[in-house]
């Protein structure tokens, strides 16, 4: 058995605590951020911020921050938006969402800035 | 003017070809494949599969002038040869619309698929296509929630949801089965799924299956901070048990059950599916029975069919095939019924085997669910054939990780997500799909582990049921 490898993960040890998509991958790089974003405009869908309290997380609504950037393609811009609300909101999760609103649904939604996990 | 009786039989072709019929918005369709008796003429078989399917019988009976026979009749309108086959041919068939009881999936297919699959006239018959009016779709309940909406639910976007069957299949004790779904759960994935042959048998009843199963679920979802969940199959010898089985997963909190609905039959499904929408739970359908209608080229019912019946009577899910993986499907065909589970309306496109125009309204779409034979290998060509809109099953390709099923689970999940990446940053997932995954097991052990014990499986046995092409 000393080459199979224990699972780490639990109720006590807050690194567990995932926040969907891309949540199982390394954070992403400035670059690699970007390439998401551009993405998202590439669809046509509206780019919005979201951000909340690592441990209040699992709830639906999360803070907006100001309003849905609707038509934005400005890929700098929609970056720049993200940073400012990290740097209002530096110990929470930042979320960048795509809302698609001919499928009234978010066809892409990600954390780009991790909060501090607290138990 | 009053027709006069005569008794005695008639060529069917008299009444039912009518090659200058055009069929009304209406109408039902249907494109049925025809291999006729030897010495019948293709227009006489049409004809014959248009009568025994809708108001014909035999011989001429003095009651057919009680009434407008010519309204009710279905009729054969067109002929065209078959690629690839010079002894069967497509038959066109339109069917007004009064012939069929609104909402009643059941009592359309009793009609369209019922005594004419025996009819001595013809030597196979398969029923290839099913154009439904919008007219006639808009009276049936369709998908208890649909895509949007279980999104929602699930708090899951931007990719494929992922999931796994227990195993094995039979002869786990509720407590030990609570304990495979928890791992698996923990582990990354959104959903587990009972197997459509456990139900509730002597070594594990559903009630215990399904409170342990809960456990697991609440713990999990603790754990990882994400939304989970669990297709408790509550498919069951009688319609009363089915409810009573669902009851309990609503009243314990369980976010989605299942469903088979092929032999659970579709009235059941049509009631369970309604069930569902009015008490807020998902619903997994799983398609046991399928391939002894759908896999004969020459006689049965077209998948495509079948994926049409489950999105008039209602399911959340469907299991689609993995292209892929151990069991039957060819791509393209496989690409057109998923289109016709998720979008709202499709096109004619015969080079996926799409026989008409169907047009879906505002009915919600379904999931496609790709399982069976599946592993981290497959992940970059499963993103790329299935989209967003489907849940990837890897039963063996989770649980058999040598480390186990958590270590299993998020090696999925790593290879997801690390797909879907890839996918959004443009990059082409067949072609690259070892190098995403390499990478992305850099920094995942389990990944790297999964990637070495699977290496080599391959499926490559040649597809039984292929779409029918030109041989010469």
């Amino acid at each position: 058995m000393s080459d199979v490898q224990d699972y780490a993960s639990s109720l006590s040890d807050a690194k567990s605590r995932k926040f969907e998509t891309f949540s199982y991958l390394p954070e992403m790089s400035e670059e690699q951020i970007r390439a998401q974003v551009a993405y998202i405009v590439s669809k046509g869908w509206n780019p919005a911020i979201e951000h909340c309290e690592p441990e209040n997380a699992f709830s639906n609504y999360w803070y907006m921050w100001k309003l849905p950037m609707f038509g934005e393609t400005d890929v700098d811009r929609i970056l720049g938006e993200a940073d400012a609300c990290h740097k209002a909101h530096p110990g929470n999760h930042v979320r960048l969402i795509g809302y698609d609103n001919y499928a009234q649904s978010q066809g892409a939604s990600m954390v780009v800035y991790r909060g501090t996990i607290k138990v | 003017m009053a027709k006069t009786y005569n008794a005695g039989v008639k060529e069917y072709r008299e009444t039912y070809w009518m090659p200058d019929y055009v069929p009304k918005e209406t109408d039902l369709l249907a494109c049925f494949k025809i291999v006729p008796q030897a010495g019948v003429p293709r227009e006489e078989a049409a004809a014959a599969v248009a009568a025994e399917s809708s108001t014909g019988t035999w011989t001429t009976v003095w009651t057919d002038l009680l009434t407008d026979l010519d309204h009710y009749k279905g009729r054969a309108y067109s002929i065209e040869d078959v690629p690839g086959d010079d002894e069967a041919f497509y038959a066109f068939i339109a069917y007004p619309i009064d012939l069929f009881e609104e909402g009643s999936v059941v009592n359309v297919f009793t009609s369209l698929v019922g005594n004419v699959f025996g009819f001595k006239a013809v030597r196979s018959l398969r029923l290839e296509d099913v154009r439904f009016p919008i007219a006639y779709v808009m009276t049936c309940n369709g998908p208890p929630h649909g895509i949007q909406v279980e999104r929602d639910i699930m708090n899951k976007y931007g990719r494929p949801l992922l999931g796994c069957t227990i195993k094995p299949k039979l002869g786990l004790s509720a407590k030990n089965y609570g304990r495979a779904v928890y791992e698996c759960l923990r582990g990354g994935l959104d959903f587990t799924k009972d197997d459509e042959n456990v139900n509730s048998q002597p070594f594990m009843r559903w009630r215990q299956r399904f409170d342990f199963v809960m456990e697991a679920i609440h713990k999990a979802e603790a754990e990882t901070g994400e939304r989970k969940g669990h297709y408790l199959n509550v498919t069951a010898p009688t319609p009363e048990e089915m409810y009573k089985r669902a009851e309990y997963a609503k009243e314990i909190g369980a976010p989605i059950i299942m469903h088979d609905y092929i032999t659970g039959g579709f009235t059941a499904n049509t009631g369970l599916a309604q069930w569902c929408q009015n008490n807020g739970v998902l619903l997994h359908i799983h398609r046991a029975m399928h391939a002894v209608l759908d896999r004969n080229p020459r006689h049965g019912i077209h998948f495509r069919v079948l994926t049409k019946i489950l999105r008039l009577s209602g399911g959340d899910h469907l299991h689609t095939g993995t292209v892929v993986g151990k069991l039957e499907g060819d791509r393209e065909a496989t690409l057109g019924w998923i289109d016709l589970l998720r979008e709202s309306y499709i096109k004619e496109d015969r080079s996926r085997g799409i026989m008409f125009d169907q047009d879906w309204g505002a009915m919600p779409g379904v999931f496609a669910v790709a399982s069976g034979g599946i592993h981290v290998w497959h992940m970059p060509a499963l993103v790329s054939i299935f989209g967003d809109d489907a849940v990837l099953q890897f039963g063996g390709g989770t649980l058999g990780h040598p480390w186990g099923n958590a270590a299993g689970a998020a090696a999925n999940r790593v290879a997801l997500e690390a797909c879907v990446q890839a996918r959004n940053e443009g990059r082409e997932l067949e072609k690259e799909g070892k190098d995403i995954l390499t990478a992305a097991a850099q920094h995942s052990p389990e990944l790297k582990a999964a990637m070495e014990t699977w290496k080599e499986i391959k499926f490559e046995f040649d597809t039984v049921d292929k779409l029918d092409v030109a041989h010469r």
